[in-house]
C-alpha cells in the first residue's frame, strides 16, 4: 500500500530516483565539469609564473585585443538587426513572416567551416569581387574585416531569436497608449519598448557576444592566421597547442573558460529577473510549430 | 445655409476610444531586415550554390565521390547521428532529474548544462583531447581497458555529444514542465508501473521535444569543427571529418573541390531537417494534444 501511496503522489521509489539523478550527475560530470576543471589544472600545471608568463605575451595580448574589437563590431551589428527584425515581426502582421523566421535562423544549420568559405568565395582573390578589391586594396579576406564578417554570420541569428518572443509576449498595447498620448514613433521605442524588452536584449546580446568572442570554424578559414595582426584568442590556442606549448595554450584557454563563466553567471541572473526568458526560444518555436500542424 | 453644415457636424459620432494609430516603424524595420539578411546570409550563402554551378556536372561528381570525401562524409555524418542519439538517452535522464526531482546543488547543475554554448569550442577541444589523450585523467584509465578515444572516430563522438548536450536538455525542459503529473498518477491509481507510466503516457508526449533536441543537436554536430580537430587525429579515410577536408582543399587553394563538399553537406543536412520536421509534423498529428 505503501508504494501505491508514493506512486499517487508521484513520487518513484526512492532508489530509481538517486539512481536517475547519479546517473545524470555522473555524465554531466564527466561530459562537462571534468573538461572545464582541465582547463584550469593545465594552465597552472607550471606554476603561476608560468600562466601570467603566457597571458602578458605580446602576441596574446594582440589576440585578445582583435577578439575584443570583433566582438565590439558584430554584436552591436546583430542588436540593431535583432531589434529591427523582432519589432517587424512581433508588430506586426504580413505574408512569409515564418518563412523569414526560418531564415533568420539559417545560418545556425550552417557550418561554421561553411560560412568562412562563402566569404572567401566572395571576397578572396578568385572570388566574386576579388578583382575589385586588389585593384582598389582593400583586404578583407585574411585580415579583420573577413573575421568580422565570419564572426556576424555565425552569431547572426543569437539576438533576433530571443527578442521576437519576448517581444511577441509584450504586445503592442503599451506602445499604441504611448503613441495615442501623443509620443513620436521612436520615443515610444526608447521610453515604452526598449525597457520593456532590457532583460531579453540582454540574454540575447549575452549569448551572441559568447559566441562571437569563442568562434573558431569560420574565423579560422578566413583570418590567415597572421601572428599578433589577425588571429583571435581561439586561433592564437590553436597555434600554441600545435607547438606543444601547451601551458600557454590552456592559460589562454582559460581566458576564455573565464568568460563561459561569467556568461553562464550573467545567463542565471538574467533568467533569476526575468523567469520567461528561459525556455522563450523553444517554447516560441514548439507554438509555430504547432499552429503550423 | 449655415444651418445644415452645423447639423452634419452634430451627426459627426464622438469617438469613444482614443483614436487607434497603427505603430509606426514596419517599412523601415522590415526593410532593414531584409537588406541585413541578404546582405550577409542569403547572397553569400547563394555564392556556394552559384560557384557550384560553375564546376560542371562531372568535375563536381567525381570530386564528391573521391572515396576520402565519401569517407569524410560518412564520418561527420555518423558520428553526429551516434553523438545526437547519446545526447537524446542522456539529456531525456538530464532534464527529467532536473525538473522532476529536487536535489543539492541542482541550481548550479542546471546552470553548467549550457556550458557547451558558452564554452569555444577550441577551448572544449583540447580540454578534451588533454583528457582523453593516452596520458589524459580519462584516457589512461580506458586504456587500461583497451579503449583508445583521443586520435579515433571514438574521439570525434566524445567531442560531438559535448557540444550537442544542451540541445535536448533545453528542448524538453519546458516539455516536461508542461507535462502534467496528474495523468502519471492516474496511470499509477490504474495500477501501471513507474515504467509502464513512463513509456505510455510520458513518452508519447516528449516524442515531438526528442525529435527537435535530436535535430538540433544532430545538425550542430555535422557542421562542428573546432572541438573536433584537436580530438580526432585528423587521418584522411580514417578520423577526418566533412569540414575539416573543405579547410586542407581551401589551404591548396582547391576551391572547387571545398565548393563541392560544401553544397554536398548543406544540401544533405537541409534534406535531414526537412525530413525532421515532416516525422514531428507527423509526431504532432499523431498526439493530438499537443
Amino acid at each position: 500500500m505503501a508504494s501505491a501511496e508514493a506512486r499517487i503522489a508521484g513520487r518513484r521509489p526512492a532508489p530509481s530516483r538517486l539512481l536517475l539523478i547519479a546517473v545524470a550527475l555522473l555524465f554531466l560530470g564527466l561530459f562537462l565539469v571534468l573538461p572545464l576543471l582541465v582547463v584550469f589544472v593545465q594552465a597552472l600545471a607550471k606554476g603561476a609564473s608560468a600562466y601570467v608568463a603566457a597571458i602578458c605575451d605580446p602576441v596574446a595580448w594582440a589576440a585578445v585585443k582583435l577578439t575584443l574589437t570583433v566582438a565590439a563590431i558584430a554584436v552591436p551589428c546583430n542588436l540593431v538587426f535583432g531589434v529591427a527584425a523582432a519589432w517587424a515581426i512581433a508588430k506586426f502582421e504580413f505574408r512569409g513572416k515564418s518563412t523569414l523566421i526560418t531564415l533568420i535562423d539559417l545560418p545556425f544549420a550552417v557550418s561554421p567551416v561553411i560560412a568562412g568559405l562563402v566569404f572567401i568565395l566572395l571576397f578572396g582573390s578568385h572570388g566574386w569581387f576579388g578583382g575589385y578589391l586588389r585593384v582598389h586594396h582593400i583586404r578583407v579576406v585574411f585580415a579583420v574585416p573577413g573575421i568580422v564578417l565570419a564572426t556576424i554570420f555565425v552569431t547572426f541569428p543569437f539576438i533576433a531569436r530571443e527578442l521576437i518572443p519576448v517581444m511577441q509576449a509584450q504586445g503592442k498595447d503599451d506602445e499604441e497608449t504611448a503613441l495615442s498620448l501623443g509620443a513620436t514613433g521612436w520615443q515610444t521605442f526608447w521610453r515604452v519598448t526598449l525597457p520593456n524588452i532590457r532583460w531579453g536584449l540582454m540574454y540575447g546580446v549575452l549569448l551572441c557576444n559568447a559566441r562571437a568572442m569563442g568562434e573558431f570554424g569560420a574565423v579560422s578559414v578566413v583570418s590567415g592566421h597572421i601572428r599578433g595582426l589577425t588571429n583571435t584568442m581561439p586561433l592564437h590556442i590553436e597555434i600554441l597547442y600545435n607547438e606543444y606549448n601547451y601551458t600557454a595554450a590552456f592559460a589562454v584557454a582559460s581566458l576564455l573558460a573565464l568568460l563561459a563563466l561569467l556568461t553562464l553567471a550573467g545567463k542565471s541572473f538574467l533568467e533569476w529577473r526575468q523567469p520567461e526568458l528561459r525556455h522563450a526560444v523553444a517554447q516560441a518555436r514548439d507554438r509555430t510549430r504547432r499552429e503550423n500542424t | 445655409m449655415a444651418t445644415p453644415v452645423a447639423a452634419v457636424e452634430l451627426k459627426r459620432p464622438t469617438p469613444l476610444r482614443l483614436p487607434q494609430r497603427v505603430l509606426p516603424g514596419f517599412g523601415l524595420t522590415l526593410g532593414y531586415t531584409m537588406v541585413y539578411l541578404s546582405l550577409l546570409v542569403l547572397i553569400p550563402l547563394s555564392a556556394v550554390f552559384i560557384r557550384s554551378l560553375g564546376l560542371g556536372w562531372g568535375h563536381f561528381w567525381d570530386v564528391v565521390t573521391a572515396p576520402r570525401v565519401i569517407a569524410s562524409l560518412r564520418l561527420s555524418f555518423g558520428a553526429s547521428l551516434i553523438a545526437a542519439l547519446i545526447n537524446v538517452i542522456f539529456g531525456l535522464n538530464v532534464a527529467w532529474v532536473l525538473v522532476r526531482y529536487t536535489f543539492p546543488f541542482k541550481r548550479l547543475v542546471d546552470a553548467i548544462v549550457d556550458l557547451p554554448f558558452a564554452l569555444p569550442t577550441a577551448v572544449a577541444g583540447i580540454a578534451l583531447t588533454a583528457l582523453y589523450a593516452p596520458n589524459g585523467w580519462l584516457g589512461i584509465w580506458l586504456l587500461s581497458f583497451g579503449i583508445k578515444v583521443a586520435f579515433t572516430p571514438l574521439g570525434i563522438v566524445v567531442a560531438l555529444t559535448f557540444i550537442g548536450l544542451p540541445f535536448v536538455v533545453r528542448t524538453l525542459q519546458p516539455v516536461l514542465e508542461d507535462l502534467d503529473k496528474e495523468v502519471e498518477q492516474a496511470a499509477a491509481t490504474l495500477g501501471a508501473s513507474a515504467v509502464q507510466a513512463f513509456a505510455r503516457v510520458v513518452l508519447p508526449a516528449l516524442w515531438p521535444a526528442l525529435l527537435t533536441g535530436f535535430a538540433l543537436s544532430f545538425a550542430r554536430a555535422v557542421g562542428e569543427y573546432g572541438s573536433v580537430i584537436f580530438i580526432a587525429g585528423n587521418m584522411p579515410m580514417k578520423s577526418e571529418i566533412a569540414p575539416l577536408l573543405i579547410v586542407t582543399k581551401l589551404e591548396q587553394y582547391d576551391y572547387a573541390g571545398a565548393t563541392a563538399i560544401a553544397v554536398v553537406m548543406l544540401v544533405l543536412s537541409f534534406a535531414l531537417m526537412l525530413g525532421i520536421n515532416a516525422l514531428q509534423h507527423w509526431a504532432l498529428v499523431r498526439h493530438g494534444e499537443r
